[in-house]
């Protein structure tokens, strides 16, 4: 139907250079030494500096304290990712079965406070939400990383839209043969949700893992310091310094991205339906 | 809602506790909190605070330091969100035309989605360095000396260089899915009837598209206010003396590095406001001008 003019694949190779260049220029010049990079530049060429720059940015105990090293802040990156991904998944599952399958008095305020959620980001919240994990003690510990980052609707929206669209047989078959609410939801709903819950993971994932601004208030111990969270360290203190580190900086850039990026392209297709799927 | 549905006096409850308890704790008290304290002065050395009423807000409202960063955040805003739609769907339309390759397209342009704000700012400052920057040097051939960092202007624009590129995967996704959702009849009868594919485009293709294009173009909005934190905070580094800043920066600067809880609350909750007004504008107004197709 259409006819692939020259064009079309022009723009698009421009398109995924421009996207692409960025990422693999980060990691081939990762693998220079400082004096290499600040003496011609960032370039395409592979250094012979891999392991020796990666495994000291993975090993090297950093920082003021001494208690940071790449694995660590590597562990602390999984932690929140994993941990939020899956606290996400639990929570928004049972409340969107409580707000389809059941039928109760407040279902609808209920909703409503859920969905305002959705009008506020934590950013607009901040100062007064590190008040409240202080007042609560919760400062420098992995559930005041997680935990508030749970406090938004959009999975209990996108479980809520799947569960919908479930037949209704379903559920009188399952009733007819005896099963109760938790049978309903353990071997029937769970099941059958596992694309969903797949895809939402994968999402949730990615958001964990790149979090920035609340780690950052959260957490001032650096064992508790996540990469994306390491980058802020870098910074400070690179300012004033002779010749920056710039083949560290670039591996821990590439330690953060590397992880979440693998994950969305492997799974691309549940991606992009979770995606597409829920936020619409 | 179903047909038919469990009836239990405690389970519903049971299931969607967990959930509010969360809401509670870490949205509605925060969100309380930010607006009380909003009206009232702290003492910085901690010896309680008192009630001023809406002099925090008078104050913010009247420093035209505030008023710049205002301005700034809404020409930041217009100037992301345009280009990362306008070349998320420009890429879109092209993969989706494409037969050849079309996957490998997808995967590159997508593969940047998932790479956090900061770690982008970080990969953006090295090309836009003193020493070893690329663009730095490009740009200098046309006489143009680039300083980001210290130079308001070229701050600026490496601030909106990196937040589009880091913004153009999410949207060409979306253009991308809502282009393959158009149903191949109505796609065979536009070819048939407009022979010229620029106005097909317009005519067909582009109202199609509008359901998608105003999901994101809140949802750009949004992007460009609150996640692009992380890239303006690599770039900036703390010291946002000659730097352009947004809102939401100026917030946590206020509050985190210059102690003025009061200041901070009542910004907050200006912007709560301008996000729900956004919100509400959402629903009431543009959706009612775009075709469902």
């Amino acid at each position: 139907m259409h006819r692939t003019g020259f064009f079309d694949h022009l723009i698009l190779l421009i398109g995924a250079f421009v996207m692409i260049a960025p990422v693999v220029v980060a990691f081939t010049t990762s693998t220079h030494t400082a004096a290499e990079i600040s003496r011609s530049g960032l370039t395409l060429s592979i250094g012979n500096d891999f392991t020796a720059t990666y495994g000291k940015v993975l090993t090297q105990q950093g920082g003021f304290t001494g208690k940071v090293t790449g694995l660590s802040m590597l562990m602390n990156s999984m932690i929140l990712g994993i941990g939020f991904a899956v606290g996400k998944v639990a929570l928004s599952m049972l409340a969107a079965y409580a707000l389809v399958y059941f039928r109760f008095r407040l279902a609808s305020l209920f909703f409503w406070i859920i969905f305002t959620t959705l009008l506020l980001p934590l950013e607009v919240r901040i100062l007064p939400s590190y008040e409240v994990m202080h007042k609560l003690h919760l400062i420098n510990t992995y559930a005041g990383l997680i935990v508030p980052l749970l406090a938004s609707a959009t999975g209990t929206f996108f479980f809520r839209q799947f569960f919908k669209s479930v037949p209704d047989e379903l559920l009188e078959a399952a009733r007819i043969d005896g099963a109760g609410p938790f049978k309903f939801f353990i071997d029937i709903l769970v099941p059958l949700s596992r694309t969903m819950m797949s895809a939402l993971f994968i999402i949730m994932f990615v958001y964990g893992w790149n979090q920035y601004l609340w780690p950052m208030l959260m957490t001032n111990d650096e064992s508790f310091y996540t990469l994306v969270r390491g980058i802020k360290q870098i910074l400070i203190v690179w300012v004033g310094s002779q010749l920056p580190d710039y083949n560290e900086a670039f591996a821990i850039s590439v330690l953060a991205m590397v992880p979440p990026v693998l994950l969305v392209l492997v799974f691309q297709r549940w991606f992009i339906k979770g995606l597409t799927e829920s936020d619409k | 809602m179903k047909r038919v549905q469990f009836d239990s006096k405690f389970l519903p409850y049971l299931f969607i506790a967990p959930q509010m308890a969360v809401i509670f704790i870490f949205f509605y008290w925060p969100s309380a909190e930010a607006i009380r304290s909003s009206f009232y002065l702290e003492d910085p050395f901690g010896f309680g605070s008192s009630f001023v009423g809406l002099a925090n807000y008078t104050d913010v409202m009247k420093a035209p330091e505030y008023l710049g960063i205002a301005r700034f955040t809404v020409i930041f805003t217009v100037l992301v969100t345009f280009f990362s739609l306008a070349l998320g769907l420009l890429l879109a339309v092209k993969a989706d035309h494409v037969i050849r390759g079309s996957t490998a397209y997808k995967t590159i342009l997508i593969s940047v989605y998932a790479i956090a704000p900061p770690v982008a700012g970080l990969i953006g400052m090295m090309f836009f360095d003193q020493h070893i920057g690329p663009f730095v040097r490009f740009a200098a051939l046309f006489g143009w000396n680039m300083k980001v960092g210290l130079d308001y202007f070229d701050t600026a624009f490496a601030m909106v260089f990196v937040s589009v590129w880091k913004q153009i995967p999410y949207n060409f996704i979306f253009f991308l899915s809502g282009l393959q959702g158009i149903p191949v009849s109505v796609r065979e009868a536009a070819a048939i009837d407009c022979r010229n594919g620029f106005r097909r485009f317009w005519t067909v293709t582009a109202p199609l598209l509008m359901p998608t294009s105003f999901f994101l173009l809140i949802i750009n909005f949004t992007y460009s206010l609150f996640d692009t934190f992380g890239v303006i905070d690599v770039m900036v580094k703390d010291k946002a003396a000659n730097n352009p800043i947004t809102l939401v920066y100026k917030v946590y600067m206020d509050g985190f590095r210059g102690n003025d809880l009061g200041g901070s609350s009542a910004q907050s909750v200006i912007l709560m406001i301008v996000v729900l007004v956004l919100t509400i504008f959402q629903f009431r107004f543009i959706e009612r001008r775009v075709h469902y197709g």
